[in-house]
């Protein structure tokens, strides 16, 4: 068979996927391109053209640059403690211990309770009148009174943090377990009989082999963070005072709850090439790491 | 092996400790909510074990009587499946014939890097025209829409799981049955996704679980009982004015039972799945 005639025939399989990946996301995002440039509201009116206009009043607007911190701070804190949690609990499941196995299969729970569940569940463990985290720190004596810590600007997001964290440190970990297991027996003894410490022995022979799965799920849930909508909406919907609106949840309340789809479309199109910054220069880091290992 | 000192294995034993006590405190805890009474719940100093076990909430959300909170809930339930069940039979039939034709076919293999690409649009920059165009279909508040939507993030995870399955399996099986004079289709049907059936499997019951999670189209694009889906009925439930916080953790174990179950059950194919770097986080 002929070289275009298997080039055609592989296209002609694809088509299906292709039309249904036109429609849903090519098309869609071709015309948040387009609505970008226009007043439109979300029902009704189809607006007019107005340029940058969009773009100019939502990156110079400080709801847009504080909602940018907040979604930095979220990333940067999670994903750092998302992948040192994670590496801990890999090495330690990758000691040899009775119970192991079932407390490897433990780590499956988080990742597989639902986004929205694990919310909520937070929600009410830190409920201000009967939540969990309230009655046990009162009861250890940390705390004299109940605290709404959901409902104050200064801890609301931490709380956040700590229950995303809780539901993707595992995911790391067994990322890294994986990695860890991977690690030839040979080289970790003979690092021994060289007398390489604890630490040397982590950072110059176990590290590398880490390095590269790392780095995907660094990526991945950089990204995942970057665009986190879900855990805030269900936990504070951005409040108190906007402390927890994330780039998300503002596009969400420009577009649909204020329903001015144009500057609503430029917002998401911002947050789109900010995801996409981040995308190519973790992707460029990745392929030199692979260089260098 | 490596000797351990006492005091190395005390603290691997401690460690474990921990760390199961902070993965199982918050599920067992959501747990005892579920069947826990109001009372003991409101307690201060608060109740951390039950006194009676309270099973009513159960009861309460799987009955099916008109109007009640278990109507709404059951229905919800039902959307779920109908809706993660109709996109994940459309995304596997799209990605099939695709991810066979990427794995078989050097020269379009970079069209699926176009495909993982759209993997990280973030959903708000589709939910806008999306919406425009459920509207004008009249498919806004239909399970149709939202499984139509579901493809958006569906079809491409298929694919690419299902690539580096087929990529899995010889060529040299195919050719050989071309050989001996087997049309394509038959081939394909006869021999390679038969050898693909738990890949396949695998792949169904992820894309399943991406779309029992999906909350954001939900919300945006379902508003009643119709085509609500359990995750917007929970997050109703959560951030409504219900005063019997047992009765929202009632609504999560039922929620969070059905991926909670396929994980355990597949931990070896998530296992791989994530050394390989294709499953979700």
């Amino acid at each position: 068979m002929s070289g275009t005639w298997i080039t055609t025939r592989a296209w002609l399989l694809m088509l299906p996927l292709l039309v249904v990946m036109i429609a849903v996301i090519g098309w869609p995002l071709v015309d948040t391109v387009r609505l970008s440039f226009t007043d439109a509201k979300l029902v009704g009116t189809e607006g007019t053209f107005v340029g940058f206009d969009n773009y100019a009043k939502m990156l110079g607007g400080s709801n847009f640059q504080r909602a940018f911190v907040t979604t930095a701070w979220f990333a940067v804190v999670s994903v750092t403690a998302e992948m040192v949690l994670g590496v801990l609990a890999a090495l330690l499941l990758n000691q040899q211990f009775r119970g192991r196995t079932a407390l490897r299969a433990l780590m499956i729970l988080p990742w597989a309770l639902p986004t929205v569940v694990n919310a909520t569940l937070w929600r009410l463990i830190y409920n201000p009148e009967y939540g969990a985290l309230n009655a046990a720190l009162t009861q250890i004596g940390l705390i004299d009174s109940y605290r709404s810590w959901l409902g104050e600007p200064g801890s609301a997001l931490t709380a956040l943090i700590i229950a995303d964290c809780w539901k993707n440190f595992p995911l790391v970990a067994l990322i890294a377990l994986a990695a860890l297991q991977a690690v030839p027996r040979d080289i970790t003894a003979a690092s021994l009989v060289d007398g390489a410490g604890p630490f040397n022995r982590f950072r110059y022979v176990i590290l590398p082999y880490l390095a590269g799965p790392l780095l995907v799920a660094l990526v991945l849930r950089t990204i995942e963070a970057f665009k986190v909508f879900d855990i805030i909406w269900v936990m504070t919907r951005g409040g108190p005072a906007n402390s927890t609106r994330t780039l998300s949840i503002l596009v969400y309340q420009e577009a649909f709850s204020f329903q001015r789809a144009g500057s609503g479309a430029s917002l998401a199109l911002i947050v789109t090439l900010l995801v996409t910054v981040l995308a190519v220069a973790y992707a460029a880091l990745v392929r030199k790491a692979a260089g260098a290992s | 092996m490596e000797r351990q000192s006492h005091l190395f294995t005390t603290f691997v034993y401690a460690s474990a400790l921990l760390l199961a006590a902070v993965i199982l405190a918050p599920i067992l805890w959501l747990f005892v909510m579920s069947i826990s009474s109001a009372a003991d719940l409101s307690a201060r100093p608060l109740n951390w074990w039950p006194d009676e076990i309270d099973l009513s909430r159960y009861r309460l959300l799987l009955s099916t009587l008109e109007n009640s909170a278990g109507a709404a809930f059951t229905a919800s339930l039902f959307n779920s499946i109908k809706v993660a069940g109709m996109a994940t039979l459309a995304a596997i039939a799209v990605a099939i014939p695709s991810a066979w034709a990427v794995s078989r076919t050097p020269s379009v293999s970079w069209s699926l890097y176009g495909v993982i690409a759209t993997y990280m649009l973030p959903p708000v920059a589709l939910a806008v025209p999306l919406y425009m165009g459920l509207a004008y279909l009249g498919l806004l508040n239909s399970v149709f829409g939202l499984a139509l939507v579901y493809l958006t993030i569906l079809a491409p995870f298929t694919t690419w799981l299902l690539k580096s399955g087929f990529d899995s399996i010889p060529r040299e099986i195919e050719s050989a049955a071309m050989i001996d004079g087997a049309r394509l289709d038959q081939i394909l049907r006869l021999i390679t996704l038969p050898l693909a059936a738990p890949v396949m499997a695998t792949s169904a019951l992820f894309a399943f679980l991406l779309a029992w999670d999906e909350f954001f189209y939900a919300l945006l694009f379902t508003s009643d009982l119709r085509a609500k889906t359990l995750t917007v009925a929970i997050a109703d439930l959560a951030g409504g004015r219900v005063s019997d916080y047992g009765l929202i953790a009632t609504a999560g174990v039922l929620a969070a039972l059905p991926p909670v179950l396929i994980g355990l059950l597949m931990q070896r194919a998530l296992i791989s799945g994530l050394t390989s770097g294709g499953v979700k986080g």
